[in-house]
């Protein structure tokens, strides 16, 4: 187990890197503690592959250091850095029994027989295992083949860092749930520093302790799955996370406040200054927006029931706005005025938050 | 209740196949399977003869000798195509303009008609005028494979690892491509040294196409015989001889058909029996 500094990590794949297009990986400075649960979120090829391959050792990056428990391996091989991944599909090795697939990492650095057997089945009972420890890996599922990478890394007991590569995208949906909860549940118990890549919201905030949200090589915003929610930094986060995401409505900076329409938005911090010509912003998720008889005039466009809740697709002028209502709430057929909580009513300029 | 009927009209479609399936195998077979239980002098008179041909063509001296030269042949041949063909395919480049010259380079012998291979090794190989002969002579050794039994073997053999190893090295090359990386980003972690990631990855990964590999070149060897007999024509002697050749010598130079029929079929069953055999043992362990 380790805490993990990276420091000015920056890694582009073309040899000379020259604008800013070519980097993959645009200058990243993280801390995570040891034993932490942490998420990298972000849409396909924003970067976070990269990173976790950084991490790991299978990319050297261009600049930059990684730190593990404050030594620097950056330089090291994967095997010198002590950490395990599992891969988006599953790697068994597939003429080896479970348990020799178990034993793998363990006979590879010469570990004696009597620790690995013993090694082997306290974590093939972690992960239930263990009724098919003497069946061939390639008999099995796709799920209990993923449950045999994650013991190849459980299974040295000084393993540094175990990183999760979307390791649910071949698992059936069904199978999915299992293995999420079953997955917190081993870091509860076994404390590992775990890394989790992942495009999907819901795995990312169920997992993590931690979530990092990354778009096109840049960390847009690093916090807890709340603050992700009720603070996004970045508009970005704002509409990546959460169904339907945030609204974002066209506003103007004026007399300390922020307005939208020729109409004053009470804010969660009276927006200071914005640079001239920045692009502003208001952004406020559809759990803060409600039904009032005076404020915001919207249209309604369109109410689709999503079961406890509906959701109600508004327009104000040009800008769609849509809101949450429960159930036993009516919503008017055609006009009606909107109310956003001010305390979770953000204002951003040119995408990031403006305090 | 309605009396289903069924449309009978399908059988049109599968005729062209039966019938193509008919005049390219069975029809063929059939003819040989006729002449291996008569006797026939010519003229279209036949006479019936039994097993007669299967018994004597079992227990023929000339037979048997050559059926264990043409295993041996197989049998020498495969154990250093294999294991030269992996060898080749994992130091082949996986990316870079060496690729295409690789794959080309490797494909070349493919190409070359088999009696051109054969006329090729036979000048090639020639004590007096052939290159090949003529190093191994200026070594000191004294060699000459249109005399001795040994040389004629080191030859055939030698032309045949250098027509065939690219078949087996281009079939393993297509298979090792076809391995994610993850798999080597795994064993890399898990600490696997070289020869742990090719027992426990690449072979095992490559099995489906070694099957076929090995049964394409033990098929094809033994069945050889253009390039054979263009190098040595069966020489020096009977000593490279194969089973095709002899039943060339037996059909075309005897003309005596009804054993000739009688050994294509034993033949063709052997060559049958085999590749059932290693196929099973190869998949056995598919299923678990």
């Amino acid at each position: 187990m380790a805490r993990i500094g990276l420091r000015q990590l920056r890694h582009s794949y073309l040899p000379n890197p020259k604008s800013e297009a070519d980097w993959a990986l645009k200058q990243i400075d993280i801390d995570w503690s040891d034993g932490g649960a942490y998420a990298l979120l972000g849409p396909s090829g924003c970067g976070k592959t990269t990173l976790l391959n950084l991490i790991s050792g299978l990319l050297q990056p261009t600049e930059g250091r990684i730190l593990f428990d404050d030594v620097d391996v950056t330089a090291m091989p994967p095997d010198q850095r002590n950490i395990a991944q599992v891969f988006q599909f599953p790697v068994v090795y597939d003429t080896m029994t479970v348990y020799e697939n178990l034993a793998f990492p363990l006979r590879n650095r010469g570990v004696a027989d009597a620790e690995i057997d013993s090694r082997v089945r306290e974590i093939a009972e972690m992960l239930d295992l263990t009724a098919t420890l003497e069946r061939r890996a390639a008999g099995l599922t796709a799920d209990g083949k993923q449950k045999i990478s994650l013991g190849r890394g459980l299974v040295r007991p000084d393993v540094n860092v175990i990183m999760f590569d979307e390791p649910l995208t071949v698992i059936d949906p069904h199978l999915k749930w299992l293995l999420r909860s079953k997955l917190k549940e081993l870091h509860q118990k076994v404390r590992t520093t775990m890394i989790y890549v992942t495009h999907d919201q819901t795995e990312a905030l169920t997992f993590a302790d931690q979530v990092v949200v990354m778009q096109e090589g840049v960390v847009v915003q690093v916090g807890t799955p709340v603050e992700l929610f009720e603070r996004p930094q970045h508009t970005f986060v704002g509409h990546f996370i959460g169904s339907p995401g945030m609204n974002l409505l066209p506003a103007e900076l004026r007399e300390g406040a922020a307005w939208f329409d020729g109409q004053r938005i009470d804010t969660a911090k009276a927006p200071g200054s914005a640079e001239p010509g920045a692009k502003i912003e208001i952004g406020v998720r559809p759990e803060f927006v409600s039904l009032d008889d005076s404020g915001l005039p919207a249209e309604i466009v369109k109410v689709s029931d999503a079961g406890r809740y509906r959701i109600v697709e508004t327009r104000c002028g040009a800008t769609r706005v849509n809101l949450l209502v429960g159930e036993g709430i009516p919503v008017p057929a055609d006009h009606a005025f909107l109310r956003f909580d001010p305390e979770h009513t953000q204002v951003y300029a040119d995408g990031w938050i403006v305090n | 209740m309605a009396v289903r009927t069924t449309n009978q009209k399908a059988w049109l479609f599968v005729l062209p196949v039966f019938l193509l399936v008919a005049f390219n195998a069975l029809i063929p077979l059939m003819t040989v399977v006729n002449y291996s239980v008569q006797e026939t002098f010519g003229d279209n008179v036949f006479f019936w003869e039994g097993l007669r041909w299967y018994q004597q063509v079992l227990h023929s001296e000339r037979f048997h000798d050559a059926l264990l030269r043409q295993l041996a042949f197989s049998f020498i041949i495969l154990a250093i195509e294999v294991p030269l063909g992996i060898f080749i395919a994992l130091r082949m480049p996986r990316k870079g303009p060496w690729v295409s010259v690789c794959l080309v380079l490797m494909a070349l012998p493919l190409l070359i008609p088999w009696n051109v291979v054969g006329a090729m090794w036979n000048i090639f190989a020639l004590p007096d005028i052939g290159l090949l002969g003529r190093a191994i002579n200026g070594l000191g050794i004294d060699y000459n494979y249109t005399q001795e039994p040994l040389a004629a073997w080191f030859t055939v053999v030698l032309m045949d690892v250098w027509h065939w190893t690219s078949l087996v090295a281009l079939l393993c090359y297509a298979g090792l491509c076809a391995i994610p990386d993850a798999y080597y980003q795994a064993a890399k972690i898990d600490g696997a040294k070289p020869w742990a990631v090719f027992r426990y990855i690449q072979l095992p990964k490559l099995k489906r196409v070694l099957t076929i590999a090995i049964l394409l070149r033990f098929m094809d060897s033994f069945m050889i015989y253009t390039e054979v007999v263009t190098l040595t024509g069966g020489g020096p002697g009977n000593a490279t001889t194969f089973l095709s050749i002899d039943l060339v010598k037996i059909a075309l130079g005897q003309f005596d058909l009804g054993p000739a029929a009688a050994m294509s079929l034993i033949y063709f069953l052997i060559t049958l029996l085999v590749c059932w055999v290693f196929y099973t043992l190869m998949m056995r362990n598919e299923a678990d």
